[in-house]
Order: C-alpha cells, then sequence, then structure tokens
C-alpha cells in the first residue's frame, strides 16, 4: 500500500485549484481524496436548480461558504418561459439556513426569490457577505430593507437586472450607521429614488468601497459629491446624465471624476447629454471597461469618448456608434477583448436607422487582435464578412450573432449563411458559446458538428432544414452542454437518436419546433435521469393529446433528483413517477 | 423626371406669397398642381401598402429590462417632435429626423447634404434640382411625391411623411 500525504497537505495542495472541474476531477481519484475535497470544499456551482435537491448538495458539501445556483433556462430572458414557471430558491435558503451557518455568499441567476427568502438570509447567516442577484425576481425593496438592518458583514449586494417591486427608495436607509462594510452596490435596476443623504452618509463611512452602480433617479449634479466620498472607487455607474448645462456642475463633475485615479470600470449615462462627456474624459486613459449600452448618446459625441479610452477592454454600446465609431473603436483601442453592439430600434421594420452594417463589426476583428468575445445585432451580413471574421480572428472564444430579420441571406449573392458560420467554427478553435442568426440549412450544422469541439453552448433560432441537422450538432460537438433551439424543423428522429448524448449535457431547450408528445414520452422511458418537461399553455387535458401532437415547448435537462414537484399546471413532466396529472 | 408639362398654371392661380418669392401652392392645392412624380406612385414598396409585420416573440433576443428601456426612450424622445425617416437611392439605411429643429429649407438641405454627403444644389422653382443629379423629394399626406422647397416651410412641416433622396437619372 503506497503512503499518502497527510491529509492536512492534501487539502492544501487541494486549495489552489479553484475551478470546479478541477476539484471534481480530484474528487474522482480515490474515496480518501473524495473525502478530503468534499470537506474542504467551500464554493459550490449548482449550474440547474433542478439537477440536485439542496439536501443532497449539504450532505455532500458539510462546509460550504459561497454557493451560485442558476434557475430558468436562457431563453427566459426572451419571454419565451411563462410566469410561475419555477426556479424557486426558497426550498435551497431553508436548507441551507440550517446546514451552513457559515455562509458567507448567495449568487442567483434566473431564480424568483422572495421577500421570506431574503427575510431569512437575513437572519440566518451571521457572517453574511455577498448577495448577487442577477436576472431574478419576485421580492419587493422591503427584502432589502431587511437585508440592510441584519447583515453586518455585508460586503457586497449587487441587484443586476433583477425585477424588483420597487415600493420606496427608504430600504437604503436600513443600513445601521455602525456599518461601515460596504464594497459593492448595484442598484440600477431599480426606479424609485433613494434617499440621497442616507446614500451620501453610506459612501462617506465605508472607505473600502470600489463598486457603485447608482440607478436612474440619482440626478447628475449629485454625482459630483458621492464621488468626493469615494475617491477610491474602482467601478462606477452613474444615474441619469441629463441636465440644462450649467458651468458650476460642470466643473464639479470634472473635478469629482479627475480624483478617480483608480476608476476602471463606466456605466450609466441614461439620457446623457453631450455637454456633460467631456467630464468624464480625465478618467478615460485608465479605464477597462465601458457599458454605454443605456444611453442615448449617439455620433460623434459617442465615437469621441470611446476613442480617448485607449485601454479599453470591454465594451457594450448601442448601435448608435455605427460603422465609423467602430473603425475608430479598431484604431484606437487596441486591448479591446470583449464587444456588444445592441439595437436601438429593435422593432423598426424592414428599413432602419442606424448606419451600422456587418462593415463595423469587421473593422473591430481586423484592428482589436485581443477581440475573443463578440455579441452584435445588425440587419445585414454577408458570407465574406463572416469568413474575413474568422480569418482575422482565430481567438474568438464566444461569437454571437443576430441578424434582426429571422432568416435573413446573405445580402450580397442571396445565399444561405452557412459558409459564414462554417468559417468562424472552422477557424476559431476554442469557440465556447456560438448563437446563429440569418438563413441556414442543414449545412451549418454539418460544419458546426465537424468542427466546433469545444463548443459548450449553442443557440439556434428560425434555421436549418430537417432533423439531420440537430443530429449533426448532438453527435458531433463533444462538449456541448447547453443547446438551446427555437423555430427549426427539428423533430422526433434525431432526439430519439442521440438520447444519451443528452444526459452528458446541462440542458436542451426547444420551442415551435415538431417534436411529438410520444417522442417525449419515449425518451423519458428510456432515460430515467433525464427529465422531460413539456410547456403547454392550451386548456386541453393532458390525457386527451394523441401521441402525434406537437408540443409547443420542451425543457429536457439531465437529474439526479427526479422530476421536480413545483410545476405549475401548463408543465407536464414526462416522468412515469410524476403525479397525478390532472389532481 | 417626368414633368406634367409647361402648365403654367401659376399665372391663373391665388397666390398667396409676396411678389418675387417663389410661387408657394396654395393651401388646398388639388393634385394637378403637383409635379407629380408618376413612377413613384405606383411604387409597390411604398410602406404604406405593406402589410404590418406581426412581432415575434422573444425575437430579436432582447431582455426585457433592455427592453423596457428602449421603449421608454423611444415615447420620451418622440414627442412633441415631428419625426421623418429620410432615405437616400443607394444607401443601405435611413436617418430620422425631426422638422421641428431647423428653420427653413436652406437648414434642412444643408443638414441633408451633410449627413449624406452629396451635394442638392439650387432650387428653382421651375425646374426643380435640375442641375444636382440627387434630388431631395417627400412625400406629402395625400401620398403624393413632391420636390422639397415646392410649398412654404410651414406646410412642408405639416404634409410631409417622409423624404427621400433620389437618384436624378430617373427624370
Amino acid at each position: 500500500m503506497a503512503y499518502s500525504f497527510p491529509e492536512e497537505v492534501l487539502e492544501h495542495v487541494f486549495s489552489f485549484l479553484h475551478s470546479d472541474r478541477d476539484r471534481n476531477a480530484v474528487s474522482l481519484v480515490c474515496k480518501s481524496w473524495y473525502e478530503i475535497d468534499r470537506w474542504s470544499r467551500r464554493r459550490v456551482f449548482i449550474g440547474n436548480c433542478y439537477a440536485i435537491s439542496p439536501r443532497a448538495v449539504i450532505r455532500r458539501f458539510p462546509e460550504v461558504r459561497s454557493i451560485k445556483i442558476k434557475g430558468k433556462p436562457h431563453f427566459a430572458d426572451f419571454n419565451l418561459v411563462p410566469d410561475g414557471w419555477g426556479g424557486y430558491v426558497f426550498p435551497w435558503i431553508t436548507a441551507m439556513a440550517s446546514s451552513y451557518p457559515w455562509l458567507e455568499e448567495i449568487h442567483l441567476k434566473r431564480m424568483v426569490v422572495t421577500n421570506a427568502c431574503l427575510e431569512l438570509i437575513a437572519k440566518s447567516f451571521k457572517n453574511f457577505r455577498v448577495l448577487v442577484l442577477s436576472t431574478c425576481e419576485g421580492f419587493s425593496t422591503d427584502g432589502l430593507a431587511s437585508i440592510a438592518a441584519n447583515c453586518r458583514n455585508l460586503r457586497e449586494l449587487d441587484l443586476r437586472d433583477s425585477e424588483v417591486d420597487d415600493l420606496s427608495g427608504h430600504w437604503l436607509s436600513h443600513f445601521p450607521d455602525s456599518y461601515t462594510s460596504l464594497v459593492s452596490l448595484n442598484i440600477s435596476c431599480l426606479g424609485s429614488e433613494v434617499s440621497f443623504s442616507a446614500l451620501e452618509r453610506l459612501v462617506s463611512r465605508c472607505p473600502n468601497l470600489r463598486s457603485l452602480s447608482l440607478n436612474r433617479a440619482v440626478p447628475i449634479d449629485r454625482i459630483a459629491c458621492l464621488l468626493r466620498q469615494a475617491p477610491q472607487l474602482v467601478e462606477l455607474g452613474t444615474g441619469a446624465y441629463n441636465a440644462e448645462l450649467r458651468p458650476d456642475v460642470f466643473s464639479s463633475l470634472s473635478g469629482a471624476f479627475s480624483c478617480l485615479k483608480e476608476l476602471r470600470s463606466l456605466s450609466g449615462f441614461w439620457d446623457a447629454v453631450p455637454a456633460y462627456i467631456p467630464a468624464v474624459y480625465s478618467v478615460c486613459s485608465g479605464i477597462t471597461s465601458l457599458n454605454l449600452s443605456y444611453t442615448t448618446m449617439q455620433n460623434p459625441d459617442l465615437t469621441k469618448l470611446v476613442s480617448q479610452c485607449p485601454n479599453l477592454q470591454q465594451l457594450w454600446v448601442l448601435d448608435y456608434i455605427e460603422d465609423c465609431g467602430l473603425e475608430a473603436v479598431a484604431a484606437s483601442c487596441k486591448d479591446l477583448r470583449e464587444l456588444r453592439v445592441f439595437p436601438s430600434d429593435p422593432y423598426e421594420e424592414d428599413e432602419f436607422d442606424i448606419a451600422l452594417t456587418e462593415r463595423g463589426l469587421v473593422s473591430v476583428s481586423e484592428g482589436c487582435t485581443n477581440l475573443q468575445s463578440v455579441l452584435y445585432f445588425c440587419r445585414q451580413m454577408s458570407n465574406a464578412a463572416l469568413i474575413s471574421i474568422a480569418q482575422n480572428r482565430p481567438n474568438l472564444t464566444r461569437f454571437r450573432l443576430c441578424i434582426i430579420e429571422p432568416r435573413s441571406p446573405d445580402y450580397l449573392t442571396l445565399q444561405p449563411l452557412d459558409a459564414g458560420f462554417g468559417a468562424i467554427v472552422e477557424h476559431c478553435k476554442g469557440l465556447r458559446r456560438l448563437s446563429l442568426s440569418g438563413l441556414l440549412t442543414d449545412r451549418v450544422f454539418e460544419y458546426i458538428g465537424t468542427h466546433a469541439k469545444k463548443l459548450e453552448m449553442l443557440s439556434v433560432a428560425f434555421a436549418g432544414e430537417s432533423d439531420l441537422g440537430l443530429h449533426l450538432v448532438l453527435s458531433g460537438c463533444e462538449s456541448l452542454r447547453k443547446l438551446e433551439i427555437r423555430d427549426c424543423p427539428f423533430g422526433d428522429k434525431a432526439l430519439l437518436a442521440n438520447a444519451e448524448k443528452l444526459e452528458t449535457m446541462r440542458s436542451l431547450w426547444m420551442s415551435s419546433c415538431s417534436v411529438s408528445f410520444g417522442a417525449c414520452k419515449l425518451l423519458c422511458r428510456r432515460m430515467p435521469r433525464l427529465n422531460v418537461e413539456v410547456i403547454d399553455e392550451t386548456s386541453e387535458v393532458a390525457e386527451s393529446r394523441p401521441e402525434s401532437f406537437t408540443v409547443q415547448k420542451l425543457y429536457i435537462y439531465r437529474s439526479v433528483a427526479g422530476p421536480r414537484l413545483d410545476m405549475p399546471d401548463y408543465v407536464l413532466s414526462m416522468g412515469e413517477e410524476s403525479p397525478d396529472l390532472i389532481g | 423626371m417626368a414633368f406634367q408639362g409647361e402648365l403654367n398654371l401659376e399665372a391663373t392661380e391665388l397666390r398667396l406669397g409676396l411678389p418675387g418669392t417663389p410661387a408657394p401652392a396654395p393651401a388646398g392645392v388639388r393634385k394637378n398642381n403637383k409635379r407629380g412624380l408618376p413612377e413613384l406612385q405606383d411604387d409597390p414598396c411604398e410602406e404604406s401598402t405593406r402589410p404590418a409585420k406581426t412581432q415575434v416573440v422573444g425575437w430579436p433576443p432582447i431582455r426585457s429590462y433592455r427592453k423596457n428601456c428602449l421603449q421608454q426612450r423611444k415615447t420620451e424622445s418622440e414627442s412633441g417632435g415631428v419625426y421623418v425617416k429620410v432615405s437616400m437611392d443607394g444607401v443601405p439605411y435611413l436617418r430620422k429626423i425631426d422638422l421641428k429643429l431647423y428653420k427653413g429649407y436652406p437648414q434642412l438641405l444643408k443638414d441633408l447634404e451633410d449627413m449624406f454627403k452629396f451635394k442638392a444644389g439650387e432650387y428653382c422653382e421651375r425646374e426643380g434640382y435640375s442641375r444636382s443629379e440627387l434630388v431631395p423629394a417627400y412625400e406629402d399626406k395625400d401620398g403624393d411625391w413632391m420636390l422639397v422647397g415646392d410649398v412654404p416651410w410651414n406646410m412642408f412641416v405639416t404634409s410631409c411623411k417622409r423624404l427621400r433622396i433620389m437618384k436624378g437619372s430617373e427624370r
């Protein structure tokens, strides 16, 4: 028998492994390593809250300090998942309240969080430090008041993009005067005005405040005095950035910004008035992240601002930037790693208002050699442009293109965009995330199945011609974890032929496709560790549906917890042990 | 451009403008007094004849939060202004301008020239923009296409539905 290191030494060695994958690999080596890992694991990531029960997590990892849980499928962001679907975090909070008294961090994404959850968090975890609620819903500002009042050691409160029942801004005043440990506060999604004096006092007594994202209700003339209390800020989200130009306000703002020597990230600028923009010029040289995707600023002011940031790594912007602005970005922002261009007027019919075309993206792909991540909304694309982009930037890891009109062909040749996306997957060998759009045949899936070996997440809409497309992806993409499909002619054959593949993935979403009720039942019978959920909002009773009935929406995910028990009446689980569907 | 010939109806029409100014078309002018750009009237691509597109649920894929911000901004900015679309033949995008921001034709034309990088040249009542390749035209409330400058400014602002800078070769 080999002599092994003492447990403490192994534990120390394991503490250098930060990725979950590495820790999981370590736990598979032998029983003693499994045990050491489980007792020393401090962070847990649950990619799907229904894949495992809270009890099972707690049983395996008794000493967790930080947990991240995701709930609804990604397409919930675009209103494809009806209300009441699920993703309730309450069972997790109650289980952890009794078993993880030393829990410090909770990160939630797309989950339903109630005030009761927030109150329970506030009461149960004495050393609670970080609460991040990303795209969550179900709570009001009263729940925030509990957190503010009770979490003495809170460092971070981040409500990014959550839907909060905003009763009043009074909750902020619940932070006691003795509370000084705030490091990061993001309230940008809140509508109502918080008491400015409470905010100012909070900022002035928290010397470690690094990140402050205000909401729209904070007016521009108040920002300067906040900034003066927090010259150590690294991230700032302004509130509304508009007012009649007043020289005194401008110079005060300008002066305040020039004191922010550590500032790296800027966002906000709702309703930005160009006249006030030069107030931030003094910080531009240090800025690495700029989110202008909520501002109405247009060219030339917009381009002028962005071109002054030579160290920019991350740029989120509206299509007001236009091709000319992106050319300027390509010339000035040589370290750009991530670009996201959102549409300012997505529902404009087929004529469009903005001079942003594929040319802007091609310029950036030429000029920015570190570009890895792209999200781009535009109205026209060509295979030639995509091929150019692929050849310029083989280091792309995330490529999401949304051509606004579904099934748009190459605007130059009127051909499908198969060749263009094919070039992307062929050249960008490290591609992990891809979203397709435009006119696409089964061909593109052949390219993806053949080349996209590192692809983990694929989003498909209005594409393909037959089951072959889906089959090529499921059989070819070895690293695929998440697949979401809408409005494609994919049906039973591909799904049933690749049933085993589905258990190697986190989840599959299919809506407005051609999958039959019968195939769902069959799939469920063959794969007991898959939850096959059919979403059907028609009022027909489940049992009267024939086998051939085409399901509206389908969500399939692997789970060791069996079918969930909190489904609304329009979600049917295909599992045999599922409760009586009518009663 | 096919004009309707030299009917010279101005000689017999009541004029509302001062002598020496370009002849304004009186209020309530009839169709046959317009220059008439017949090839446009039958244009099958006219926006007004296209059926309204139904919005696809969840497309384009934009988060609700962002959508709400856009909607809010749109309603805020478009109250009070007279927004018209401006397109130019051969250019793959169009602009939206607020006519209320301009005081008269010269300012408008200069802005259009800057926006689309062209020269409209001089407007003259008889021959329009005869000396230039690109001609600014607009569609009025009746669906007729007129040259920019044909009617008094205020009438133009209230009756203009959209602008189009046309290639002069369509003459």
